[in-house]
């Protein structure tokens, strides 16, 4: 039986059209996968669901049991029965099991806690979700899955019949992820729903009974669990779509070896489980290397060691033109040549607050200073260059770039890196959030500075991106290189293959 | 002008009008003793020790930090040059190089703790704001130390002499006319004129007044036009990307509290000049009074945005609203809540105006 469908779902955001008339729906007691690629609108319908974008600011309906529902808020949606859970979990440290529980919900009498009544209440929800740990520990000690565990747990206490997980696996070990399913389970039994968001297709085909492929924010196709061979199917449904035509590379002709990296291997700083295992590439001349994997394959982590900015090397060489480098810092590496336009620029590319000059010669000021005093004329001059010759639009140089949109944001970042005269560039997520005539000058930008002997670089979720503008991609699962293959030679199914870890090299 | 450019001018210059406007207001409620160019000298004497300190503040809160222990260290280094030339007969120089050094050395333990061990600037420098409050005490002996020689003393209450001081005078003018028709600030111009006039139409001009003209300038320099300076803003505007744009972020640091530190000394040393002697009480909540200067100039307590002038704006509010309180007879009581009440509107209106944009 039905008990919840979401029917026509459509939600803009200015230039983004991120659902585009969905159609979902929800049995009793049942596991429901929902699948698609980084982006491809899994969480804004989630969100929708879970009442963050609240009615009114999308298209289409909810109905619950029936009814038309319109969750104003969280608490809406919480109080009609639905819990999400996201990757980020909602725990409190610093606080114990029982005290999480309850956050928000305690127990009182006269507005003085009754610790007793909690107690015993705890000790009820963790059984319920098979976790034995007391209720007085403290919830950061708890590994990640005892934590998820906890956050069904407080879920299921709010009378959850419908529950949402996303990514639930991404950063369980397997016994842990053995266990989650048994849980899952046994609520299923129970009538609870669960609607289970995954990259990992052999898990989705495991687990579910049912799953719907998103792409480009529409329902491809909501399917019955098949045998075996609906994988191929799932990935198919996944990618399929056709590459459009603003790649405007043409020439490919390739020269020598320009970077080389051998075996490298990496460990988080942060004691998380994220590594780079014996990773490498060669980069030759007039070549786009591409760098393909799911979100948490390593892809980022490994670029980001290579510049010196992320976790501690434990092997590896690296070889620029033949010569090895020891590159410890971003300082070494930018010196060297090597430059990264980080994901997400905003938090760790740009100075929002800094004029658009400032953020362009951050790194290459040395090029106009001496004896350390900025010579500010030359330092416009060269600013002012590389505006126009990237086509920034900006009303003036000291314009904070907070302002700017984002294709324009990252232009400048693009900006700042040549300013250096990078020999090696490299560019994680350089599209996203850009809309599409951004997005085509950046390619164009790319494709003359590979004719001009620039090693380009690019880390990215967009398939069609990935295939339009390299000539070699480099697949990442678990942090290591699960296949290295001719863009030419091959087709999104089996990229997406070796990303969800399905072909072990 | 329209209304948004309107908004912009009334946002750029808010902080000059205001001290204009309290100016005015002081200048009825005293019938006129506040602005006789006596007074005024005066104020900006009384604006050095702070004005000073509140340069180095500025840098030190736009990396986005802060140093709580200004007063007990400017006091200590104070003390120390009074302690070197008082007990131990060292001249002028030496005691005031070994003040100086002192401060350079307490700018270098801040800045290993803060810069290479990771902790808070505001931790470190409370324990040193305790710290050296009880240091003074040990130099001191718990005394207060005088007389100084005259040498020293003359750097706080000496006037250079008339005509040296009026070509120092005319020679500003004209670079800040030179620099005006450029720039087109031909405010600035005037507001020189003005200020060597008044000076000049008085005693002349201090040496501590020109010391802190020599530091403002400096620092807006560094601020402005230096590697370093840039490389400070960026890192207190968003530290990560500074680091991933190559910034060694703690070499800066490294840098940055050293150099605070021999600044802090400086106002410490004008401090202890000034009053003829090192006192255990020398500095006394002076880091609130350098913050509030940098506060009010419009320096941002999260960081990457403030200027040296708004500072020195800031600080001469501070001491105008003293000086005019004082000149009022008003009761200590009344200023203190008065002082607080300023600072937080003035960062009231500097927030609002920030949201209107």
């Amino acid at each position: 039986m039905t008990i919840l469908e979401m029917r026509g779902i459509v939600k803009e955001f200015p230039g983004v059209k991120a659902l585009d008339g969905v159609t979902f729906d929800v049995r009793g007691g049942e596991v429901h996968a929902l699948v698609g690629e980084n982006g491809a609108g899994k969480s804004t319908l989630m969100k929708i669901l879970g009442g963050i974008y609240p009615a009114g600011s999308f298209e289409g309906k909810i109905i619950l049991d029936g009814r038309t529902a319109e969750f104003t808020c969280i608490k809406d949606s919480e109080r009609a029965g639905i819990a999400v859970i996201h990757q980020e979990l909602a725990i409190v440290a610093q606080m114990s099991v029982c005290e999480n529980l309850y956050l928000g919900c305690e127990l009182a009498r006269h507005g003085v806690l009754d610790r007793g009544a909690m107690l015993s209440g705890a000790k009820a929800m963790l059984s319920r979700v098979g976790l034995a740990v007391a209720p007085d520990r403290m919830a950061g000690t708890l590994g990640t899955g005892e934590q998820q565990l906890l956050e069904i747990a407080k879920a299921l206490s709010k009378n959850a019949r419908i529950l949402v997980l996303d990514e639930p696996t991404a950063s369980l070990s397997e016994t842990e992820a053995r266990r989650l399913f048994g849980i899952l389970g046994q609520l299923r039994q129970k009538g609870v729903s669960c609607i289970y968001i995954s990259h990992r297709l052999e898990e989705v085909i495991e687990l579910s009974d049912r799953v719907t492929v998103l792409r480009d924010g529409k329902t491809v196709e909501t399917a019955l669990r098949g045998p075996m061979a609906a994988k191929d199917r799932l990935v198919a449904l996944m990618v399929g779509r056709p590459l459009a035509g603003f790649y405007p590379r043409k020439k490919r002709v390739y020269g020598k070896t320009i970077f080389e990296v051998r075996d490298w291997s990496a460990d988080a700083d942060d004691f998380s489980e994220r590594a780079v295992r014996g990773a490498g590439f060669s980069l030759r001349e007039g070549e786009i290397l591409g760098l393909a994997g799911l979100v948490g394959a390593g892809r980022s982590e490994f670029v980001m060691s290579l510049f010196g900015a992320w976790g501690s090397k434990l092997s590896g060489t690296m070889r620029l033109c033949g010569r090895e480098l020891d590159i410890r810092s971003p300082r070494d590496a930018i010196r060297e040549g090597i430059c990264l336009a980080t994901e997400d620029r905003k938090r760790y590319g740009l100075v929002l607050d800094e004029g658009v000059r400032g953020n362009i010669t951050l790194p290459g000021i040395a090029a106009f200073s001496r004896f350390g005093v900025v010579k500010k004329s030359a330092e416009a001059r060269g600013a002012g260059r590389f505006i126009q010759m990237l086509g920034i639009k900006t009303p003036s140089i000291e314009q904070k770039v907070r302002a700017l949109s984002g294709g324009n944001q990252q232009k400048i970042v693009l900006a700042k890196w040549l300013m250096t005269k990078p020999r090696v560039l490299i560019l994680d997520e350089p599209t996203r959030g850009i809309d599409v005539g951004a997005r085509a000058e950046i390619y164009g930008i790319l494709a003359r500075l590979v004719d001009e002997g620039v090693g380009v670089i690019v880390v990215s979720s967009d398939m069609q991106e990935l295939f339009g503008l390299c000539d070699t991609l480099l697949v990442m699962a678990g942090g290591r290189v699960t296949a290295t293959l001719e863009a030419a030679g091959t087709d999104q199914r089996t990229v997406m293959r070796h990303a969800t870890g399905e072909i072990q090299v | 002008m329209n209304g948004t450019r309107m908004l912009f001018f009334i946002r750029r210059h808010m902080m000059i009008m205001a001290l204009v406007l309290i100016w005015g207001l002081m200048a009825a409620l005293t019938r006129g003793i506040f602005i006789a160019p006596g007074n005024l000298s005066n104020l900006f004497l009384q604006t050095v020790t702070v004005g000073i300190a509140a340069c180095g503040m500025t840098l030190i809160i736009v990396a986005g930090h802060i140093d709580l222990s200004v007063g007990s260290v400017a006091g200590f280094t104070g003390a120390v040059a009074a302690v070197l030339q008082v007990r131990y007969g060292w001249n002028t120089s030496f005691a005031i190089a070994g003040a100086l050094f002192a401060g350079l050395l307490i700018g270098v333990w801040h800045g290993y703790w803060i810069a290479l061990r990771r902790v808070p600037a505001f931790i470190v420098t409370l324990a040193s704001m305790l710290a050296f409050r009880g240091a003074i005490l040990g130099v001191t002996g718990g005394a207060t130390v005088s007389p100084l020689a005259s040498s020293f003393k003359s750097l706080g209450t000496d006037y250079v002499p008339p005509v040296p001081g009026a070509v120092i005078a005319v020679v500003v003018v004209v670079l800040c006319l030179v620099f005006s028709f450029r720039a087109r600030l031909f405010a600035l111009s005037a507001a020189a004129l003005g200020f060597f006039a008044i000076l000049l139409a008085n005693e002349g001009i201090p040496y501590s007044v020109l010391l802190l003209l020599f530091i403002v300038i400096l620092f807006e320099f560094i601020s402005r036009r230096t590697v370093f300076g840039r490389h400070i803003y960026a890192i207190g505007g968003n530290c990560e990307a500074a680091r991933l744009s190559g910034v060694n972020v703690r070499a800066r640091e490294m840098l940055l509290f050293p150099l605070f530190g021999v600044i802090v000394a400086v106002s410490g040393v004008v401090m202890t000049a000034r009053l003829n002697a090192a006192t255990t009480s020398a500095g006394v909540n002076m880091e609130l009074d350098a913050i509030a200067a940098c506060v009010i100039g419009g320096t941002s307590l999260m960081g990457g945005e403030g200027s040296i002038t708004g500072a020195i704006i800031g600080a001469l509010i501070m001491s105008s609203l003293d000086n005019g309180m004082s000149l009022m007879n008003l009761d200590i009581t009344y200023q203190y809540v008065i002082k607080g009440l300023i600072l937080m509107l003035a960062v009231w209106a500097d927030i609002s105006t920030r949201r209107a944009r």
